[in-house]
């Protein structure tokens, strides 16, 4: 029985083998509409997430499945004080495969290695997030055509970001990638991932200004600028606008150009580039749905023959 | 040359890093044995300049060398019997250590749930670097102080 703790716990084989499930799904909706039937997802949220859970729900509901759960831990047996481990054995009688969101790290770990039933990691604390990075993958494979030789810009606040952290990772099994890190002095990319970049090999730039290498990318990752992080207003007032993403700063973007952000969004792309053909960040959420699906399908080793 | 003496069944630890040899006597549960315990610090030493010993009366079977391989491999482990060394023992570092350290990521599971063991990964042989099995935090191999 297999879980998913981290991104890279598929190597990047296994990844293509669940991406081409992933577009088959895409293409063929009704070929899968089935392939569950009888079978149960417990989503267990120790926090809310009303994005990630309903992913996941759509997710099975597509595959013919069932779901069941519960969405923040008040409502839950960890208010009675009761043991994770406790709560995934007693959901392992009841559901065929359970996603886990905890707001403390390693929490889905605990669960998965007392479980009777494979558990994917919904979210845990700023540690893990993997199903959201195989669907900013997956976006990338299908919106860019191919895993590598590209230039990929994140934007934003790259210091606290687990999202970006957990996409270079995964990025850096691939050939080729140019990395370009868009960021205030004060939301800089941590060292240890530098660390990480210098030990691949993969070449990198740090800027300030999205505007000054806005045109040599292949792929735009934005993120949010939270006000929060910022020690006074002045600097957060200063730098703000130069992360809001434009319709005039895309004037400046490749035609080929694809605008990712892990969504919620707050200010961070204004509206007016939503019906621009680059923005990406919604069909993204959609590949998320395809990605949840060849993941649940690939834990419980369901396959559909062909007709 | 040392001077083993008084043991007649136990193991000396030598070449322990000057300075570290309370933390390790902590760390092996010798604070709970009521046998003769012998806390050498400060010796002079050729080859560290300064260095620690650790002589202790015992069961040669009760020595977890995991615990030691941990703390530092490169401390030597003479086996005494009868009064004299018979055997110098290896260390390595182990792979996963349990309930050795704690995990210090207030952020962790292990925060939360008590009965949980404290379980860190050998991640990096290289630069000796374990983890917490959970959070992935990295272990801080020294931070109580006595
Ligand atoms: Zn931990």
């Amino acid at each position: 029985m297999r879980h998913l703790m981290s991104p890279l716990d598929f190597t990047t084989s296994e990844l293509d083998a669940l991406f081409d499930l992933a577009c088959d799904i895409e293409k063929n909706p009704k070929k899968y509409a089935h392939v569950c039937d009888g079978k149960k997802l417990a989503t267990c949220f120790y926090e809310p997430s009303t994005r990630t859970r309903l992913s996941f729900e759509a997710a099975m509901m597509n595959l013919g499945g069932n779901v069941l759960g519960f969405s923040e831990a008040s409502s839950s047996s960890a208010a009675k004080g009761e043991s994770v481990s406790d709560t995934i054995r007693v959901i392992s009688c009841y559901a065929d495969i359970c996603a886990m969101r905890h707001p403390k790290e390693g929490a889905p770990m605990v669960a998965a290695s007392k479980s009777g039933i494979p558990v994917i990691n919904a979210g845990d604390g700023g540690h893990q997030h993997p199903t959201q990075t195989l669907t900013d993958l997956l976006t990338i494979r299908n919106l860019h055509g191919k895993l590598n030789n590209f230039t990929i810009g994140l934007c934003g606040d790259l210091k606290f970001g687990r999202t970006v952290h957990s996409l270079i990772r995964a990025l850096l099994r691939y050939e080729g990638i140019h990395f370009v890190f868009i960021s205030p002095d004060e939301l800089k990319i941590p060292d240890y991932i530098i660390d990480e970049l210098k030990e691949k090999n993969a070449t990198y730039e740090e800027v300030i200004m999205l505007d000054d290498v806005i045109d040599k990318l292949d792929i735009l990752y934005m993120t949010r600028v939270q006000r929060e992080r910022f020690f006074n207003e002045e600097d957060y007032v200063r730098l703000k606008n130069f992360y809001i993403l434009t319709k005039e700063k895309m004037d400046k973007a490749k035609e080929t150009c694809i605008v990712m952000h892990p969504l919620p969004r707050v200010n961070e792309i204004s509206v007016e580039v939503d019906d621009d053909p680059r923005a990406s960040y919604f069909k993204q959420a959609q590949f998320g749905v395809y990605v949840r699906m060849a993941l649940i399908m690939t834990l419980l080793e369901l396959e559909v023959k062909d007709a | 040359m040392l001077n083993i003496g008084q043991i007649e069944e136990g193991f000396v630890l030598d070449h322990i890093k000057a300075g570290q040899s309370l933390d390790i006597y902590y760390k092996l549960g010798l604070d709970k044995i009521n046998n003769t315990v012998a806390i050498i610090k400060n010796v002079r030493s050729n080859k560290m300049g300064k260095k620690d010993i650790l002589k202790v009366e015992c069961d040669i079977e009760m020595l977890d060398l995991d615990v030691l391989g941990f703390i530092d491999h490169n401390i030597t482990v003479n086996v005494v019997k009868g009064g004299v060394i018979v055997e110098k023992k290896a260390l390595s570092l182990p792979k996963e250590i349990t309930n050795i350290i704690k995990c210090e990521n207030p952020r962790c599971i292990t925060s939360i749930e008590q009965e949980l063991p404290h379980i860190f990964v050998l991640t990096d042989p290289e630069n000796e670097v374990y983890r917490c099995k959970y959070c992935e935090e990295k272990a801080h191999k020294f931070l109580k102080k006595y």
